[in-house]
């Protein structure tokens, strides 16, 4: 799908929550679901971000990393893909001040599903990394760059643009684990429709918000990821045309 | 030290797992020299290059470069491996021009050619855009120094990687059948721009090449490669016109044969 279809399907929603909105049986529920709805987007742009930090230094680490940096980041990356993010954030929580560190809620959150998303997204950088033709790393050893020279000025660039889409797809997974975290006492969008439907059992406008609410968050990850895609490949797609 | 020769190749061997593909290579090439090397495919030509240009490790042998080892180096009056500063302090000298081209994709001609000179070299960015500009205008490239690789044609590409090794100003430059990917008709413009960095650098050239009208015309001496040695070389002139070795003979006619 085309950016401008996308956009128009994200306008779309924004003014049918807009017109809702106006209705009573709607216009009672907003201002609590936005409130949800914005902890539900810090959390998942705090923990998008996490997860490319952690993404390319677990690549970096096991691609090119010494053995015990090699070996950490192995073991990183099948603990937090091996178990599920419930597990991560119960742990987290509820486990770790056994051991005498308590976090807040909220970074606990972040943290745990920017570590989770992080170990599979180490696996995207990887491959991208590895798809860049061999002759990159030649015709860089041939003008004697260094290691750090050849990944920062001509492998990542080339292999960014080969992660884009696979990263929009993992933010959109970690958007949507953003409902796990009301197990950790956080009142996140998912939480407070629960509880709106417990006390007033107005299902169909609650969860309609709900859906619309949703729905806005994806459809602006993907256009911004789409501009993003578009922006890099800009040099080859220009030469693709001509 | 004039007679030193610039590139020495002594006793290299390399092997992958039970395949010899060099065996015992003594070859030295003199400041300036123009060296062809040809020979049947598989017979070692394009990893003379690569292990010169360190893009492969060699298993036995010494190669120096001015005198200096460049696989190896001293310590203790001993020849030990070399470490990386080691090796990327001698590479700076070598520059090489793939079949392939590649080129970066995703910066144009200029960037190309200023990439190694600004973050190699530290050259300012200004010194390393004028002698960027001066290479590609010797190449004949001057309009097309904005464009990407994926704007040019392969002929275009190719004189865009030389412009862009030559920037980083090597003493030697190696060319690995850099015409083969070509489409007949833009074969002439690489092999012209060769013919005159030849002219007009102090280079030392060490090229494989499947064109023997160019080999003949261009290089001071012809090397012969079959199965992992070198079978005969001499002057172009006594190599193609007479040859000494049966091997060479044979493959001469089957070359004419083809072409
Ligand atoms: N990475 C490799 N692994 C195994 N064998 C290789 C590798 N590279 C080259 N060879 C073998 O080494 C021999 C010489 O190769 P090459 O130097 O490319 O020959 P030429 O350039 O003369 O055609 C060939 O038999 C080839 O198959
Ligand atoms: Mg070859």
């Amino acid at each position: 799908m085309g950016i401008p279809t996308l956009v128009a399907m994200l306008v779309a929603a924004l003014a049918v929550i807009g017109v809702l909105s106006f209705r009573e049986e709607y216009s009672l529920f907003v201002p609590g679901l936005l409130q949800g709805a914005v902890l539900t987007l810090q959390i998942a742009v705090l923990g998008s971000l996490l997860a490319v930090v952690m993404g390319v230094l677990a690549a970096l680490a096991r691609l090119y990393g010494p053995a015990p940096l090699r070996w950490l980041a192995t073991v990183y990356v099948e603990i937090f893909r091996g178990t599920s993010a419930l597990v991560q954030l119960f742990w987290l929580f509820f486990v770790l001040p056994q051991f005498g560190v308590t976090l807040d809620a909220f970074p606990v959150a972040v943290l745990a599903l920017g570590l989770n998303v992080g170990a599979y997204g180490s696996e995207v950088v990887r491959g991208a990394i590895q798809s860049v033709p061999r002759g990159q790393w030649e015709a860089s050893t041939a003008l004697n760059m260094s290691r750090p020279q050849m990944l920062r000025r001509i492998i990542l660039p080339q292999a960014f643009i080969a992660m884009i889409p696979p990263w929009g797809n993992l933010f959109i997974e970690l958007l949507k684990s953003t409902a796990l975290v009301s197990l950790i006492t956080l009142s996140d969008l998912a939480f407070r429709a629960q509880q709106m439907n417990q006390t007033t059992l107005k299902t169909v406008p609650i969860f309609t918000l709900v859906l619309l609410m949703y729905l806005v968050m994806s459809l602006a990850i993907t256009i911004v990821m789409r501009l993003l895609e578009r922006r890099a490949s800009l040099g080859l797609a220009r030469g693709r045309a001509a | 030290m004039t007679d030193q020769p610039m590139v020495r190749f002594d006793n290299v061997s390399k092997r992958y797992g039970p395949l010899t593909v060099l065996d015992g290579l003594n070859l030295d090439i003199m400041r300036g020299e123009k060296v062809s090397v040809i020979g049947p495919s598989g017979s070692g030509k394009t990893t003379v290059l690569r292990m010169l240009m360190t893009l492969e490790k060699i298993n036995d042998g010494v190669i120096w470069v001015e005198g200096e080892p460049l696989t190896h180096m001293e310590r203790n009056g001993k020849l030990v491996p070399a470490d990386l500063a080691h090796v990327r302090r001698v590479r700076g000298k070598i520059g090489m021009v793939f079949q392939s081209f590649n080129l970066f994709p995703h910066m144009t001609a200029m960037q190309n050619c200023i990439e190694a000179p600004v973050t190699v070299l530290g050259m300012k960015r200004a010194e390393a855009e004028a002698r960027a500009a001066e290479l590609l205008g010797m190449v004949g490239l001057s309009q097309k120094k904005d464009h990407y690789p994926s704007q040019l044609s392969g002929g275009q590409q190719q004189r865009v990687a030389i412009a862009r090794a030559l920037a980083m100003r090597p003493k030697i430059m190696l060319f690995d059948e850099v015409t083969s990917a070509l489409d007949p008709e833009l074969v002439g413009e690489v092999l012209q721009v060769i013919r005159q960095i030849g002219r007009e650098h102090d280079l030392t050239m060490l090229m494989v090449t499947h064109q023997m009208g160019f080999a003949r015309e261009f290089s001071d001496r012809v090397c012969f490669f079959y199965q992992g040695k070198i079978c005969e070389q001499g002057p172009p002139a006594e190599l193609f016109g007479a040859p000494k070795n049966e091997r060479t003979r044979q493959f001469l006619n089957a070359v004419l044969e083809a072409g």
